[in-house]
Formats: structure tokens, sequence, C-alpha cells
């Protein structure tokens, strides 16, 4: 299991060969504060790395999610959509967002990976 | 705009309470604490929660002309405002536009608080002030007061907490004020506030703000709140934030505020009139207003912000939305929007433009939350 990070402060974290896991790390709940509702992409559309893959909302703030990598959109989290408070209390867990089928493993190995996020955060 | 920000007397205090600071007209201000924006709201509507509001504007008005005075800048009954009572109203400007709303209470003669204490919001204060000295400076005094903060103490415990302090605060009912010692310190404390819900604002000399907060922090019932939930508040509660939902270019009538107009004030009355832009609003009070401020309840669970352009059925743009959030007590989306006569009926649906998606939102009559105020 191998998470990296993207400097929108999102991870993603390889599962298995075929999806990895996609969402928001602590840093981001906390900004945001008390999520209140999540748009989640359709599942199997393809996106490129860096296109908007849906948006998370909190009472005060919107803000974009965007495709850490290329991929197929493959699941997405439906306990998220019934309960947004999941990626407040849960962000690198249950609160997840989407899966996807990665299609340019180099766009994932470019990511940063946890020493280097950590980097970014103590910068902020 | 400076790069400095102001910063209150309970500056430090919030540090200490793990406050998020941002910048709001000018100061360094509590967006939230620790547990977050809706544990705050809804703390404020089950117990009480205490918000820091000193960068708000507390102006005085000495002299026996004073309430005449202020009536030539606000269409609102000042004359007749008994001692110890407490109105809302607004300036206005020529073309019958909003320069600001505010508070407006009449002390007990000979408490140091003037004949008539305004508080006016933080990014209009020193526009009023300059307003009021050149049109009514040589009618009466205007002293503004930044040496002392504002504290408002607002929920369905707040009285209870407060009591504690002095059970004084009791006697009070909403909107009406007076003197009142709290932790050693001389306040003027109202019934009133922001949030919809019975509660106090309290004028406390900036030197003795933070004690007071201590003493009020103490009380069981009470924890702190920030701007964050003071917005998602009155909000629900459907009050105006100006610069939002009322500005320059709406009039009292569109946004729906005539009740704040008293009828010696109306074509008809014993003082009509003589006040900024009273022809335009008169017009507007007969019926010519072209738009009016309505309340929205979305149809579907997401935020509609500011912003946020409603169109009809078939796609016409009617307005745009100018406060919105998914409000956590009333836990649907809510907005506020000007909209055309026609559109603004209760149970009309207009369509929220929300990323490509048109999000039906049915005109609902405001608050969105009942007011729990304490008539006595």
């Amino acid at each position: 299991m191998t998470t990296m990070y993207t400097p929108d402060h999102e991870w993603i974290n390889i599962e298995d060969h075929e999806a990895a896991v996609v969402g928001i790390t602590p840093h981001a709940q906390d900004a945001l504060g008390d999520v209140v509702f999540v748009e989640l992409p359709e599942i199997g559309r393809t996106l490129k790395k860096g296109e908007i893959a849906g948006v998370v909302e909190s009472v005060k703030a919107a803000a974009d999610l965007y495709m850490p990598v290329s991929g197929e959109i493959v699941e997405v989290n439906e306990a998220l959509r019934a309960d947004p408070a999941l990626a407040n209390t849960d962000p690198m867990g249950n609160g997840w967002f989407f899966k996807v089928h990665i299609t340019e493993m180099a766009e994932f190995d470019q990511l940063m990976d946890t020493p280097a996020y950590d980097a970014l955060l103590k910068s902020l | 705009m400076s790069d400095t920000l102001q910063t209150t007397p309970l500056h430090d205090l919030h540090l200490r309470l793990g406050a998020r600071m941002v910048p709001f007209a000018g100061y360094s201000m509590p967006v939230q604490y620790g547990t977050g924006l809706v544990a705050e709201h809804k703390h404020c509507r089950s117990a009480a929660a205490l918000f820091d509001v000193s960068h708000m504007g507390q102006v005085l008005l000495h002299g026996a002309d004073a309430a005449a005075a202020l009536e030539t800048l606000v269409p609102v009954d000042i004359v007749e405002l008994g001692v110890g009572r407490q109105r809302y109203g607004f300036f206005t400007n020529t073309s019958g536009g909003l320069l600001d709303d505010l508070m407006i209470t009449r002390p007990p003669a000979g408490t140091g608080f003037g004949d008539l204490l305004l508080v006016v919001n933080a990014g209009c204060k020193d526009a009023d002030v300059q307003h009021m000295v050149t049109h009514i400076g040589h009618r009466c005094r205007v002293q503004a007061v930044p040496e002392r903060a504002l504290l408002a103490l607002q929920g369905p415990l707040a009285v209870a907490a407060l009591a504690r302090l002095n059970e004084g605060v009791c006697q009070l009912v909403f909107m009406s004020g007076g003197v009142f010692e709290l932790a050693g310190a001389p306040c003027f404390v109202t019934r009133s506030g922001y949030t919809g819900e019975d509660g106090f604002e309290i004028s406390v000399p900036a030197e003795r703000a933070e004690a007071l907060a201590a003493a009020l922090l103490a009380q069981p019932e009470v924890k702190p709140a920030g701007l964050g939930a003071r917005d998602t508040l009155r909000l629900e509660a459907g009050l105006c934030l100006y610069g939002h939902d009322i500005d320059a270019t709406t009039s009292p009538i569109e946004a729906g505020l005539n009740w704040a107009i008293q009828k010696v004030r109306r074509p008809g009355g014993a003082r009509a009139g003589h006040y900024p832009g009273a022809a335009t609003i008169e017009k507007h009070l007969a019926g010519a207003a072209p738009s009016k401020r309505v309340g929205l309840v979305g149809l579907e669970r997401v935020p509609v912000r500011e912003g946020t352009t409603l169109v009809d059925a078939h796609g016409h743009k009617l307005g745009t939305v100018t406060s919105g959030t998914l409000a956590p007590s009333v836990n649907q989306a809510i907005a506020m929007a000007y909209l055309p006569l026609d559109h603004a009926k209760p149970q009309h649906e207009v369509y929220a433009e929300v990323r490509g998606k048109r999000l039906p939102m049915r005109a609902t009559p405001m608050p969105f939350q009942p007011h729990r105020y304490f008539r006595g």
C-alpha cells in the first residue's frame, strides 16, 4: 500500500492493481470545516489528471475535487454522499471519495510521498 | 485598505481558545473555534453562545435635539422612542438605497451613554460617523466610542447565564436596554441580537471585556462562537447582512424592511418624509418596488451560495442569490435573493444554476427558523 499526495491536499492510495482510492487529507478537511455536501463523479467516466472530478462543500465554502491522476472512475463512496461529515471524521479512511483505474502509472509516481507532503504542510 | 489588521480587546482570549482568525472589515476576527461552525451554531440554538462583535461601531449622540436630527437621516421614529427602548433602522441615500443598517437605543438620562446609543456595521462605521458629523453635527455631538468592546450572548439559556452575573437583566424584554454592572464593569446591556434567539448585546469598557468574557464563559451554558456561526444563525433567522442582502442600491421596501418604517414617518404621518430618498421610498411603499427580497429553500440538499444566478423554468435570468448556505438547524439549503414581484410569491419555484445544473428552489416566508425573542 502506497499513499501519495497532491498539492491540492488530496491523497491517493493504490489499493490493488485495479483501482486506487482518492480522498482529501486531514489538512484539507480542517481548512474546509464541517463538510455538508459532496458531488461525486459518474462511474465509468474517464478523466485526465487535473480535471474537476467533484465538489466538496462545507457550510462556509465550496472546493473543487481534482483528478490526482488520469483514469476511469470505477466506484464512488455512497456512504460519503449520505453522510458528508465522514470527510471530517475519517478523511483517510471511511471518508474516501472515489476509486480510479489509473491509466498512467507515471503520473502516480510523480506525486508527493508522505515525507514530501509533510514538508509541504510545514511550509504553509 | 491597510495591510495591518486591527484587533479587538478579546484578541488574546480568542487565540487562547484556539480560534481560527480571519480578516473581516479590517479586523482580525474569530471565524470559528475548535468545535467548528456547526457545533457552535447548534449550541447557540440549544444553550448560549458568546460572540465578540467588538469590531462593530458604537456611536453616542449627545444633545436634546439628537433624536429629531437623526430622523433627518433615517426613516424611523426616533423622537417617540421611549427611554430604555431600542429600535432597528437604516441610513438611506438620496436614491432611496441603504447606506447602512443600525440599532438605535435611547439610554436612561444621565447614565453616560448619551441621548442615543447607536450600533453600526464595522465596514461602514467610519463613513457613518462622517455622514452624521456632516449632516447633523451642527444639531448634536457625534461621538464614536472605540474604547468600548461589544459582546453578544445569544441563545435560550443566555438569560440564565447572564442573570448569575446580575439578575437585573431579567427585567429586560426584547428590544430594550439599560445600564448594569457585570463583572465589576459598568455595561450597557440590550436584549437583542442577530441570531433569532433570545439574548443580549453587552457594551463593556475595553479593559474589562476579557474579564467579562471569562466570567460568561465560566457559566456552564456558555461556549464561544465565531463569525461563521453568526452568519448561518442570522441567515436562518431571515436577517439581512449589510453589503450582501442590502446595500446602496436596494430600497428598504425591496428588502422587505417596511416594518421598520413607522406610520409617523410614512405619507400622512405627523413627521412623514424629510429623510434622504423619501420620494423613492414612498413610491416603493405605495407598490412601485420593482423587486422584493425573498427567502428560498432548495428542494435538493445542495448548498446554493451568494452570487448564484436564479432563472425561471425557461432559463430567463430572474436574479442573484445574496446569501445562501446549507443551514445547520433548518437542515436544508436556504438562500435570500431579490426577485421580480411576480416571482416573489410564496411557493413560487425558481431554479438556481449550480455547476451547469438547474436546482429547484421554492420561495418561502422568512424566518426559516422561528424567532424566539423574549417579549415579556
